[in-house]
């Protein structure tokens, strides 16, 4: 029963931050029909310059509080991948809106990869430890269940940052012309939607978001490199189909869906394959669960796309 | 040939007799220029007729049947390892080699299947996201498979693969001629590629034209309309993904006997995507494209590698951008750039099977 809480709460932890990456691949699939491939890296980037601010700060201001800290470093990262965010936009994505679907997806994977050889160019191949601003040492118990102060902060922050996303999307005008743009981008156009800015903006949100994800990535685990945004990206990908690609509430719950699974999957895999299998193959989870949803219920489980978009 | 003929510049449009004998001189004095330089740059022209074979094989499933294969390798890898079981002493077990290499192949067309079978209804961005995760399932299981049951050899992958044998010939050795000269075995090896490559190209290019190519570049094209007409779509990918795969393997199984060595760090998602960006590169649904691309994406970084360190020291005085990081961004950008500058690759495909004097040539429409 404590392994199952605690499996809980890892799922819960690691789903949130599925959760807020997949935000930004459900927005961008929403509005454009393009999977990002290149969003998992914005992670990767969004925590290796918040790690290259801080190693700044700490030789600059020695005495500086964590709290100050970790709030200027991310006032760093998430500029710097909303930036980036739109220039790829700008850049590769707009001139392709028209082309046959193939050409974006190519030229994603395609900026994915850039992203990872530049990430590796500047800070090399190594692991870096990430800064443990926010405390990773247990409270005390409850149940016989350890939670950390960073677990607590990372669930916390991304419902916050979540719930504020859903205000946007629902209350606010951006939101409305956002949602125009993602029903059809021709009709928003006539009725005076500057569709290329929302989608900018779609792309600059989402940016921002996997900046966020990133540090909290980094400091949940302790260690940042430049490919630890791939998979996370693709995971949070699957996430998104998960929960039905376009729905923002369907990418929050496959985020935490995912988690759960994951954690689950990789405490129990030992004892239902009798030892065959162990928790190295952690990663074969979202792909399954991806396989099974496309066949079973390629609508996800709250979205209603249809999958044959091609 | 004819495509390949037509794609040399300037000699291709206006003698195609000729520019067909200058692509088989290249390709048979290739190696014998290549030594001048170093023998590393044999082995660079084997390893690249390798990346041919695995470009056609994948050129088979995005470019004529279009679906796009992201985990491609996976096939390479199951043609390699199944070569490493069936020819190492990792098990013990010897086979001749015209015994693995069908087998190899036979291992990969099933895999195909298996990846086919459940991805049948989907297309575009999902069947390259599940053919992704297909991949990196393949490589997780040869990382893995160590334990309990010894059956990969995990990470250290597998040793002393037996080399290629055939009729008793060893490709591996030396051929001496006299007391100090002797016929290296990277010549030998590149000869035999070469062949298995002509073979594939041969293969390749009467399978475009035939039935089943037209019924994948009609389905490729508007799959709606082709099962209207009649075309049965789902044994025509299945047939795709496993046509596709059996390359692969065949390429995996060369590729083990020649390296002598199989790992999972030869099957990342990074070989996948560069042997996509050398079909993307040189020219979807094209044999001439992916046979170009595949050679300079394969050489390139070889080149740069050779080029690029001492430029490097001599500029900076230490090497900023080591060769991996080199071949990365070419590979990336490739793509980038290609996808938005031109489309359509370095050799544009013409959907020339559909003019009728092509197919008289063949023997295919009277």
């Amino acid at each position: 029963m404590e392994i199952f809480l605690q499996q809980l709460v890892n799922g819960l932890v690691v789903g949130s931050v599925y959760a807020l990456v997949a935000l930004g691949y459900t927005m961008v699939y929403g509005i454009l029909g393009l999977i990002n491939f290149a969003h998992g890296d914005l992670v990767m980037v969004g925590a290796m310059v918040a790690l290259q601010t801080m190693l700044f700060l700490m030789g600059a201001a020695p005495g500086m509080s964590p709290l100050t800290m970790l709030t200027l470093s991310l006032a760093v990262a998430i500029p710097v991948c909303m930036l980036l965010g739109y220039t790829m936009e700008r850049l590769a994505y707009r001139r392709l809106r028209n082309a046959p679907r193939l050409a974006p997806l190519i030229t994603a994977i395609g900026m994915s990869f850039l992203l990872q050889t530049i990430a590796m160019i500047l800070w090399g191949r190594n692991y870096h430890t990430f800064p443990q601003l926010v405390s990773t040492a247990p409270l005390q118990p409850v149940a016989g269940v350890f939670v950390t102060p960073i677990q607590v902060t990372i669930v916390v922050g991304s419902a916050l940052i979540m719930a504020a996303l859903i205000v946007l999307v629902t209350k606010t005008k951006l939101g409305r012309a956002m949602r125009a743009t993602a029903e059809n981008h021709r009709v928003a156009a006539l009725m005076g939607v500057d569709t290329n800015l929302i989608i900018a903006l779609t792309f600059v949100i989402g940016a921002a978001l996997a900046a966020v994800a990133g540090v909290m990535y980094a400091s949940n685990y302790g260690i940042a490199h430049y490919g630890m945004g791939f998979m996370p990206g693709l995971k949070a990908f699957t996430a998104a189909v998960l929960g039905g690609i376009g729905n923002l509430g369907g990418a929050m719950l496959g985020g935490i869906v995912l988690g759960l699974v994951e954690s689950f999957g990789a405490g129990y895999i030992e004892h239902l394959t009798f030892g065959f299998l162990n928790s190295s193959y952690q990663d074969i989870f979202a792909f399954i669960i991806l396989g099974l949803v496309l066949i079973f219920r390629p609508t996800g489980l709250l979205g209603e796309r249809v999958s044959d978009r091609a | 040939m004819n495509e390949l003929a037509s794609a040399v510049p300037w000699l291709g449009r206006r003698n195609p007799q000729a520019a067909r004998w200058l692509i088989v001189i290249v390709a048979l004095a290739a190696p014998l220029v290549a030594v001048l330089f170093g023998r590393t740059w044999v082995r660079v022209l084997d390893f690249a007729l390798l990346y041919v074979m695995l470009a056609l094989g994948l050129n088979l499933v995005v470019g004529f049947a279009g679906l796009l294969d992201l985990g491609y390798i996976a096939f390479y890898a199951v043609g390699a390892y199944t070569a490493a079981f069936l020819a190492s002493p990792h098990f013990g077990v010897h086979l001749p080699f015209w015994i693995v290499l069908p087998v190899a192949a036979g291992c990969a067309a099933l895999a195909g299947i298996m990846l086919g079978f459940p991805v049948l209804r989907l297309r575009g961005d999902y069947l390259a996201i599940v053919t992704l995760g297909f991949g990196e399932i393949v490589r997780i299981f040869l990382n893995n498979l160590n334990y309990p049951v010894n059956i990969t050899n995990g990470p250290q992958g597998i040793n002393a693969l037996d080399p290629l044998v055939l009729f008793g010939w060893d490709l591996s050795r030396n051929i001496p001629v006299t007391e100090n000269l002797s016929i290296n075995s990277l010549f030998l090896y590149y000869y035999f590629f070469l062949a298995c490559v002509a073979g594939s190209i041969v293969f390749i290019q009467r399978l475009q034209v035939s039935r089943v190519g037209r019924a994948w570049a009609a389905m490729r094209d508007d799959e709606l309309a082709a099962k209207a007409i009649g075309i049965n779509t789902r044994n025509l990918k299945l047939l795709a993904f496993s046509l596709g795969a059996t390359f692969g393997g065949v390429a995996g199984g060369l590729f083990g006997a020649f390296q002598g060595f199989v790992s999972p760090e030869s099957f990342s998602l990074m070989e996948s995507i560069a042997v996509l960006t050398m079909v993307v590169f040189g020219g979807m649904g094209n044999v001439a494209g992916a046979i170009v691309g595949a050679l300079i994406l394969s050489a390139l970084p070889e080149i740069l590698r050779h080029l690029a360190l001492p430029v490097q020291q001599a500029l900076f005085g230490t090497v900023l951008l080591d060769p991996e990081v080199l071949r990365m961004l070419l590979l990336s950008l490739a793509m980038i750039l290609m996808m938005l500058l031109k489309p359509a690759g370095l050799i544009p495909a013409h959907a020339r099977y559909s003019h009728v004097e092509h197919l008289k040539r063949h023997g295919v429409a009277r």
